[in-house]
């Protein structure tokens, strides 16, 4: 099921703005990658331009080669929806479906796949809402819209829609940045049982919790306002918040910036 | 001094009280703007008794000023009520006159010595061309105003949805003009075609002549509203949150699977309520349909002969030779027109207001 | 909680088995649209059924319908889907812009042809069906003086109005206020001009007119402004309520009475929305002819005094026009209808900017 990314001098653009600038990355299947790095330093642009959500903004684009197991995700006869069923995305803030119930937000993926036959809906709204651990809590209430679950539930039901397809890879955004810290702490659970199935690349701004879930952990910075950001250090986890090989980077983590 | 005043303190007995530190109900609901008054309550007293303290003065110009606003607020009222009153007064006098059933009768000739007239025939043309031209005008409507939120390039959208909103003030008499004057001769066109070939279907029937007809009534009269709703819709697309449209969109659904998934769902109160509205408008619709519309009186569902009437439209062309019955049966008539745009906006109000319910809440 | 993650044995039927897809190659949609021209006119003309926007038409069915079909050999039901709606939304625009672009096409080219000073300076009055000039000199003062008259009443009155709304009104009388305002907003034209006929030309007006009933340009006026009322009220209401309330609070503050604040702060604050507003009510009002056709009587001469005697307006002006014999009418007419559509577009546009310049608290 998971899958590697290979990232070889990914350029991403917004309009004439250079936000990212030959960025050069391997994340391995079946493991967390954090990115981390100060406000406005192109790591939410990065993750972005991995499952071609970048390009849904006017003017903006990417240059360089994406590739998932060999297959380059821009080549031109490269199918975008495709992509995107292959990586799934979690956003920011929970954007369960207003007008959806809990049920159907769950199979709108699978329904805009065509799947069609309920005993198959029915077992993958189960089977994605029992990984993210949100079965227990909702499976009285499957009918129920949707936007009536507290935060944090709202959240692991964006992540159970994102899984029922059956991605290979699983980019999150910022996942728990509007949460409180018990939802935080029951999707940083979810997020190293999910890891036995799906490759993750979550961004955050909070540095103990890439400590905490990722394997490995890749810090963007940039010079100054108006640069692009960059690459500085990627390596494991364990060594960058231990003994990180660039002064940028143990700066960053000391909190000495950014 | 904390105490406010209650409010009927002000608004309802005649002179004020002042109000010593009792517990009114009313200071639960008072808000800051109150307390400048409360505070100068106690020295204030009555508008004349205050003599020529500046104080009082103040206070006596806030409720001259509140009374005022309250007045033009009543005014709103007094005008919908005359509305209904002198409406029915003068319509009641000639419905009396009337020596056909206003309902049924097929015909209006008010200003007879014995005068007939009904309104089944006009109540008819007006629902029948306002549907028509709703049919017409909504899935165009809304074809335009997805392309305008979703489909064409930001700067473009932009600039030609000014340009929808300036279409919708183009008064309706010059719609009126360019539809009696050149759109009819497309439409006499298309409507000896579509009798020649399709002349076995009753809509499509008849011996002609064609042109003047509830298809061009219909047609011009979608083409008046179709800004309107465009107008209203595209606002509405255009507030679909950017997180559901990227949700569907990372789920690997396709612009037309986004749009099904995300937008439309989210605008359908908005849609439905542009939609009302847009109704609204076709049924009250005055001149353009009398320039259009052949002006007969008889129940047909033949679309492309000369023919065709509405309730507004009538009201146009017969009142220049109306007597006083002619003008109280017109006036009955557009009793009735007002009673049924009445029922669609209260409908559309209903769905706007729930809407809004649903949208604060879901914030 | 769960912990297992569970596992299937059996491919998801969501995933695709590679990123490839088998495009459309861009030459397609053309092609396709070349064939279904060819084959429409073919059938057209062979069968000879009809002409050239026949063709046009059963052509535009036939590329949708080809589309969708290559589309779905080569991408899938999905992406077909997806191109024959882009196609339709597409043509839906196609098809809204062309009468709209045939209306406003019409009316320059038709309306310049009397666009001369003799159209603005004289009136219709002994202009016989033979005489090529006359003009709308009388019809344009009608417009101004009912138009400006109706925005004297409408002005204070929804203003003050808006304020009970929003700053004093509490309770179901205050929400019956709005619930009318919004009810009154969906009065037909025509109905606003029945209720000016029935009140004021057929019951009051007589009582200092010797009986007669008293068609004027007052009335038309009384008209335009119960339809202009709730245009008013609304803008209104909804721009003191962008006032940020810390505004109101500094003036309290200061012990400033309340309705003094409110006409100091409040409402200079918020009067370039309410300017558009009520510019936009005013365009409305001037394109308004029903209610004028009830009220105003019409009339040929220039009649200076709103108070007494028919008046026209130009929306009249164009609708007596196109119902004349003459065959010089319609020109007057059309340069009538451009004169107005100019009116009305120039206080439309100039409302719009100034609500795009000032955007209270947005």
């Amino acid at each position: 099921m998971a899958k590697r990314v290979d990232a070889s001098n990914v350029t991403a653009y917004y309009g004439a703005f250079k936000a990212i600038e030959n960025i050069n990355l391997t994340v391995e299947p079946k493991t967390v990658t954090a990115l981390i790095g100060p406000s406005g330093c192109g790591k939410s642009t990065f993750l972005r331009s991995i499952n071609r959500m970048h390009e849904v903004l006017p003017g903006a684009r990417v240059e360089g080669d994406l590739t998932i197991d060999g297959q380059n995700i821009y080549d031109r006869d490269v199918d975008v929806t495709a992509v995107r069923r292959m990586i799934g995305m979690v956003f920011q803030r929970p954007n369960p479906f207003p007008t959806m119930s809990i049920y159907e937000n769950v199979v709108a993926g699978l329904r805009l796949n065509g799947v069609r036959k309920k005993s198959i809906l029915d077992e993958a709204a189960e089977n994605s809402l029992r990984s993210a651990n949100l079965w227990d809590e909702v499976k009285g209430r499957l009918g129920k819209p949707g936007a009536g679950l507290s935060g944090g539930q709202q959240q692991r039901l964006c992540i159970a829609r994102t899984i029922a397809v059956e991605p290979q890879v699983v980019l999150m955004d910022e996942p728990c940045s509007a949460l409180d810290p018990i939802s935080t702490l029951a999707i940083e659970d979810l997020m190293f049982q999910l890891k036995d199935k799906f490759t993750i690349i979550i961004v955050t701004h909070n540095m103990q919790q890439a400590a905490r879930v990722s394997d490995r952990t890749a810090f963007f910075s940039i010079e100054k306002t108006g640069d692009p950001g960059r690459l500085i250090e990627y390596d494991n986890t364990q060594k960058i918040f231990s003994n990180p090989s660039h002064k940028k980077t143990e700066d960053y983590i000391t909190g000495r910036f950014g | 001094m904390g105490e406010t005043p209650p409010r009927s303190a002000n608004a309802g007995t005649g002179g004020i009280r002042v109000a010593p530190g009792h517990g009114q109900p009313a200071g639960a609901s008072a808000r800051v703007a109150e307390a400048p008054v409360s505070t100068r309550t106690p020295g204030g007293g009555d508008l004349g008794g205050g003599g020529g303290l500046p104080r009082a003065r103040a206070f006596g110009a806030e409720r001259a000023f509140r009374g005022l606003t309250l007045a033009a607020g009543t005014a709103v009222l007094v005008i919908i009520a005359a509305i209904a009153v002198f409406l029915i007064a003068k319509a009641v006098p000639a419905l009396r006159a009337n020596t056909a059933n206003f309902w049924t009768y097929e015909g209006w000739s008010p200003n007879d010595t014995a005068p007939e007239f009904g309104i089944g025939t006009l109540a008819f043309g007006t629902v029948l061309s306002s549907a028509l031209a709703l049919l017409i005008a909504v899935p165009v409507a809304l074809g335009i105003a997805l392309y305008l939120s979703h489909y064409a390039p930001r700067r473009l959208g932009t600039a030609l949805g000014f340009l929808i909103d300036l279409l919708a003030a183009v008064p309706s008499v010059v719609f009126g003009l360019w539809g009696r004057d050149i759109f009819v001769n497309p439409v006499r066109d298309f409507s000896v075609w579509l009798n020649t070939y399709f002349g076995w279907i009753p809509i499509f029937g008849g011996d002609g002549p064609f042109g003047k007809s509830i298809m061009l009534g219909s047609l011009v009269l979608a083409i008046m509203v179709l800004p309107i709703i465009t107008s209203l819709s595209r606002e509405v697309f255009l507030q679909t949150p950017t997180a559901n449209e990227e949700a569907a969109l990372a789920l690997g659904a396709t612009r037309w699977e986004m749009i099904r998934t995300a937008v439309l769902p989210y605008g359908r109160p908005g849609i439905i309520a542009a939609v009302m509205l847009g109704l609204g408008r076709a049924l009250g619709e005055t001149i353009a349909l009398a320039m259009t519309l052949g002006i007969t009186f008889g129940i047909s569902f033949n679309l492309i002969e000369n023919g065709g009437n509405t309730i507004a439209a009538n009201i146009a062309n017969a009142f220049g030779e109306a007597n006083d019955t002619g003008r109280g049966a017109l006036i009955a008539s557009g009793l009735v027109l007002f009673t049924i745009t009445l029922i669609v906006n209260i409908t559309a109000r209903a769905i706007i207001y729930r809407r809004r319910e649903f949208t604060e809440s879901a914030a | 909680m769960s912990t297992t993650v569970a596992n299937h044995p059996t491919r998801p039927p969501a995933q695709p088995a590679t990123l490839r897809a088998r495009r459309l190659p861009k030459y397609a949609p053309p092609v396709i649209a070349a064939a279904a021209v060819a084959v429409a006119a073919a059938v057209v003309y062979g069968t000879s059924i009809g002409g050239p926007v026949l063709v046009v038409a059963v052509a535009a069915l036939l590329y949708l319908a080809g589309l969708f079909a290559a589309a779905n050999a080569v991408e899938g039901r999905r992406s077909a889907r997806n191109r024959t709606w882009s196609a339709l939304i597409h043509s839906a625009f196609v098809l809204a812009v062309l009468p709209l672009a045939s209306v406003v096409w019409t009316l320059v080219s038709k309306g310049v042809e009397r666009l001369d000073g003799n159209f603005f300076g004289t009136s219709m009055n002994n202009i016989g069906a033979r005489d090529a000039n006359g003009g709308a000199y009388h019809a344009i003062v009608g417009t101004l003086e009912q138009v400006g008259i109706a925005a004297l009443i409408t002005v204070p009155l929804g203003i003050l109005c808006a304020i009970y709304v929003v700053e004093y009104g509490r309770g179901r009388f205050a929400f019956a206020i709005r619930f009318f305002v919004d009810v009154m907003t969906g009065i037909p034209s025509i109905v606003s001009g029945l209720f000016v006929l029935a009140f004021w030309v057929l019951v009051v007006s007589p009582v200092f007119n010797d009986g007669r009933p008293g068609f004027s340009g007052f009335a038309a006026a009384l008209a335009l402004s119960v339809l202009m009322l709730p245009t008013v009220v609304r803008s209104t209401e909804e721009m003191l309520r962008l006032v940020p309330a810390p505004l109101r609070e500094g003036a309290y503050a200061l012990g400033v009475p309340k309705w003094k604040t409110i006409l100091r702060v409040v409402l200079p604050t918020a009067l370039p929305g309410i300017v558009t507003g009520v510019m936009l009510a005013i365009a409305r009002a001037a394109g308004e002819t029903a209610p004028v056709l009830l009220v105003a009587g019409g009339g040929a001469a220039i009649n200076l005094n709103p108070f007494e005697n028919n008046q026209s307006s130009l929306s009249l002006f164009v609708y007596q026009q196109a119902g004349d014999a003459s065959k010089y009418a319609p020109a007057r007419a059309w340069t009538a209808a451009l004169t107005l559509v100019t009116l009305v577009l120039i206080l439309t546009i100039a409302a719009k900017l100034l609500a795009r310049r000032n955007r209270l608290g947005r």
